[in-house]
């Protein structure tokens, strides 16, 4: 990189109470480049970038914009300096159509050329339709349309993938480089490395607070990033994109074992059956349908479900852990008598299951809110198996979480249907779900169908392609 | 939790020393004798045993019951804006049972009088109930207007069906003796302060150890979780706490006319259902903070009647004070969320 970098923050510092967030993070963006942050949930990647888009005042430390410091007291006062965002959760408004919040994002602005990359932006996204109405690929789209509306020549984007189907990533991933191609300079904030390789020049890894490595991509190698993200020496980790031929030849195997496995089928999906002891994966594209035919089942006696958004699906923020776990239990004997509800035993049983499931939280009083998105996952799934289910349902259950999280959550899957639990997996991550199931149903266009047995991820794409 | 309790009542008693001190201010400003003006308000409300049982405690009790009611329903996320005008449907049911109850014995006559109020109060209730699970009618709004049918429904009655026997005065027959709530000593204070007393014991119990409370404070705080998680039937929750909302407003109609002015005439309420929602407020919907919110409030209303006969300051002018308190207690809150929000970022 030559010249003076674009946005630049240097010597970062945040405590939020007990938690030293940042400790010195320094960060540059360079014109003309994607620059990836990389890191565990938790690493301090979304608090960087929300003190460069000024929501987030930092503690010490200043931020540069073409070399002169800045102080940044609210997005307002980013937006003034052509910084936009896009965060993780949607901001547009649902009940507005496009066009309308284009407009409201552009301001006084007064037509927002579109050009070659507005075009591509907006292929597929009516101006007139209802936000609340559009898929999630298309929601997210508009919330880069809304972002360079307001005149960013700077993109921050935090784990814009999150939400999105391996084709749809690709897509996106597109239209930032066209957006850097056109002048502009963007950060992409992930934790997954298959992006970084596929879109970014630069990286910047963080790890506790901690840069552990700035430098071009191409002198980085999968196990490279992710010894400096992780940390050396802890194991566990296992390439996201890599082992392509591990994996199959795992698939059969574990295919082969659940033979001699006593499989009975226990649901039906879409006239497919699913069998006790393994893990199902459904594949599909994102609107699909797999969505309804998996929530057909969420009362279901024996059914046990963890659905997608477990903010607002899965727990009551303000809700205690021991309430969240009286949520999903409400009939549980321990602590259901007649009218009344025995708080003491299901406090001590909260706690167990915390022990169990390695829940970190201050104790079984703590809300949910307080916990960090791992740790709210495993109360979900806690409490999803406490009912001791036949069949358990997840969706999307790794989304948003750390590698570490992640496995732990994989592990707890595997675990359930070697008990002989019924396991069905629909992650929109395509690998996830190849790597952990035993059989994979493809949905599409509301029609299920198995995978053949050891086939592989361009089988199934095309699968959920309808191509084949 | 003894931590925020503490809090809650450090932030009750600044707002309420702040809201005063505004009220003293204005007073000033407008040429009035501040040190008098409190000190009417003060004898008016909490500074004798008589103006404490007379006045402070007998509008409590509306406020209380009320309050408990406005709780009820915005636990489970419902706002109920209407309890002034449940307390107008409970209140017109009660007078009409109470003028018919003469020669009955006196449980039976008061017992009816408060069932009367109450389904009253149910009934007023249903149609908005109906309105939003049916057609997703906001019951902010379908609450708040049926006030204003309900004032009507007053007036109607007062100058028709149940207008007195020599039909001159807007007003109703004073209900049968045996339908009047027993007083205590030689005070006006009724037995209506021991139901909002046993009211709120019996909803602080059903909040914090019942399964049904536990479900309705599900709903409230995160209904998408409480349906998908919880397997609770959200609409029919919320259904069910705006009908008990309404039992209970229309309840309090029925205490008053029972307990103090035995009879039904026009603007029979100072406003006891919108007051309401800052004592449920205040609380923080808790029903016991409820009992002192609604002494607090009651306190004030009837001080600045104090206040209106030694000051000659209109009564309207506590009504910056309770706002002033309301003001300063919601800025509290939100700083003290801010700061918790802060202090709690992974």
């Amino acid at each position: 990189m030559s010249g003076v970098a674009r946005l630049a923050l240097s010597g970062i510092m945040k405590q939020f109470g007990p938690v030293q967030a940042l400790r010195g993070a320094d960060f540059a963006l360079a014109s003309g480049e994607v620059h990836a942050l990389l890191g565990e949930n938790g690493a301090g990647k979304s608090t960087l970038m929300h003190i460069a888009f000024g929501m987030i005042r930092p503690d010490a430390g200043t931020v540069r914009v073409d070399g002169r410091a800045v102080t940044l007291r609210s997005p307002r006062d980013a937006r003034a300096q052509r910084i936009g965002m896009v965060h993780q959760h949607f901001t547009s408004i649902g009940a507005l159509t496009v066009e309308e919040n284009i407009t409201l994002a552009a301001g006084r602005r007064k037509s927002w050329t579109a050009g070659r990359l507005g075009e591509r932006l907006m292929a597929g996204l009516d101006p007139k339709a209802r936000v609340e109405a559009l898929p999630v690929a298309l929601r997210q789209r508009l919330e880069i349309v809304q972002a360079l509306a307001t005149g960013a020549t700077i993109l921050l984007l935090d784990e814009p993938s999150a939400v999105l189907a391996p084709s749809e990533v690709e897509e996106l991933l597109g239209l930032v480089r066209a957006f850097v191609d056109e002048g502009g300079s963007a950060v992409l904030i992930t934790h997954k490395l298959s992006e970084v390789f596929a879109a970014a020049d630069r990286v910047t890894v963080l790890r506790q607070g901690v840069v552990t490595r700035h430098g071009p991509v191409a002198l980085e190698t999968e196990r490279s990033l992710a010894e400096v993200m992780i940390g050396a020496g802890e194991g566990g980790w296992k390439s996201s994109t890599g082992g392509q031929a591990q994996r199959e030849t795992a698939g059969l195997g574990d295919a082969n074992a659940t033979l001699l496995r006593e499989r009975r089928e226990v649901i039906a999906l879409g006239g497919v059956p699913v069998y006790s002891g393994e893990i199902t994966g459904i594949a599909a594209v994102v609107g699909n349908g797999q969505r309804e035919l998996l929530r057909a089942y969420i009362h279901s006696p024996a059914v046990a479900f963890v659905p997608e958004d477990r903010s607002t699906e899965g727990l009551i923020q303000a809700f205690s852990i021991t309430e969240n776990l009286v949520l999903g239990l409400p009939e549980d004997r321990r602590w259901a008598k007649g009218f009344q509800v025995n708080w003491p035993a299901a406090r001590a049983r909260a706690a167990e299951l915390m022990s169990t499931f390695d829940i970190r939280a201050e104790g079984p009083d703590a809300a949910a809110a307080t916990l960090s998105g791992g740790n709210q996952q495993k109360v979900v799934l806690a409490r999803a198996l406490e009912r001791r289910p036949r069949v358990l349902i997840a969706e999307n259950p790794t989304r948003g979480l750390d590698v570490r999280a992640t496995a732990e959550v994989h592990a707890r899957l595997r675990a359930a249907a070697a008990a002989g639990v019924a396991v069905v997996l629909y992650s929109t991550d395509l690998d996830e779900v190849l790597e952990l199931s035993h059989r994979v149903l493809v949905v599409h266009q509301r029609r299920v169908q198995a995978a053949p047995p050891g086939a592989d991820r361009r089988q199934v794409g095309e699968m959920m392609l309808g191509v084949r | 939790m003894r931590g925020a309790l503490a809090r809650s009542g450090a932030v009750a008693l600044t707002a309420l020393v702040v809201g005063l001190l505004v009220l003293a201010l204005g007073l000033t400003a407008a040429g009035y004798d501040p040190l008098l003006a409190l000190g009417a308000l003060w004898r008016g409300s909490f500074g004798s045993w008589y103006a404490l049982s007379s006045a402070t405690l007998v509008r409590a009790v509306p406020l209380i019951i009320l309050g408990l009611g406005v709780a009820l329903a915005f636990r489970a996320g419902a706002l109920n804006i209407g309890a002034e005008g449940q307390f107008y449907a409970g209140a017109i049911a009660a007078t009409w049972v109470g003028v018919h109850a003469a020669g009955w014995p006196g449980p039976v006559a008061i017992g009816a009088v408060w069932l009367a109020a109450a389904v009253a109060g149910v009934v007023w209730m249903a149609l908005p109930v109906l309105l939003k699970l049916r057609f997703g009618v906001l019951e902010v709004i379908s609450t708040l207007l049926l006030n204003f049918v309900a004032e009507a429904a007053v007036s109607y009655a007062v100058t028709g069906p149940l207008q007195e026997s020599k039909r001159i005065y807007p007003q109703s027959d004073p209900i049968a003796a045996a339908a009047r709530l027993p007083l205590f000593g030689n005070t006006r204070l009724h037995l209506g302060l021991v139901l909002a007393i046993l009211l709120a014991l019996l909803l602080w119990a059903l909040f914090t150890r019942t399964a049904w409370g536990f479900r309705l404070r599900a709903v409230g705080l995160g209904p998408l979780a409480a349906e998908l998680s919880g397997g609770i039937p959200v609409k029919r929750v919320i259904g069910i706490a705006l009908l008990w909302s309404g039992a209970l407003a229309g309840l309090g109609g029925g205490v008053e006319i029972s307990g103090v002015t035995y009879a039904l005439f026009q603007n029979l309420s100072p406003g006891y259902g919108f007051t309401a929602i800052a004592v449920a407020l205040l609380a923080r919907l808790n029903p016991l903070g409820i009992l002192f919110t609604g002494l607090l409030f009651g306190g004030l209303e009837a001080g600045a009647q104090g206040m209106q006969r030694e000051a000659g300051v209109p009564a309207v002018a506590v009504q910056v004070a309770e706002a002033t308190i309301i003001l300063v207690i919601v800025l509290a809150e939100v700083v003290l969320r801010r700061r918790a929000a802060a202090g709690s970022r992974p």
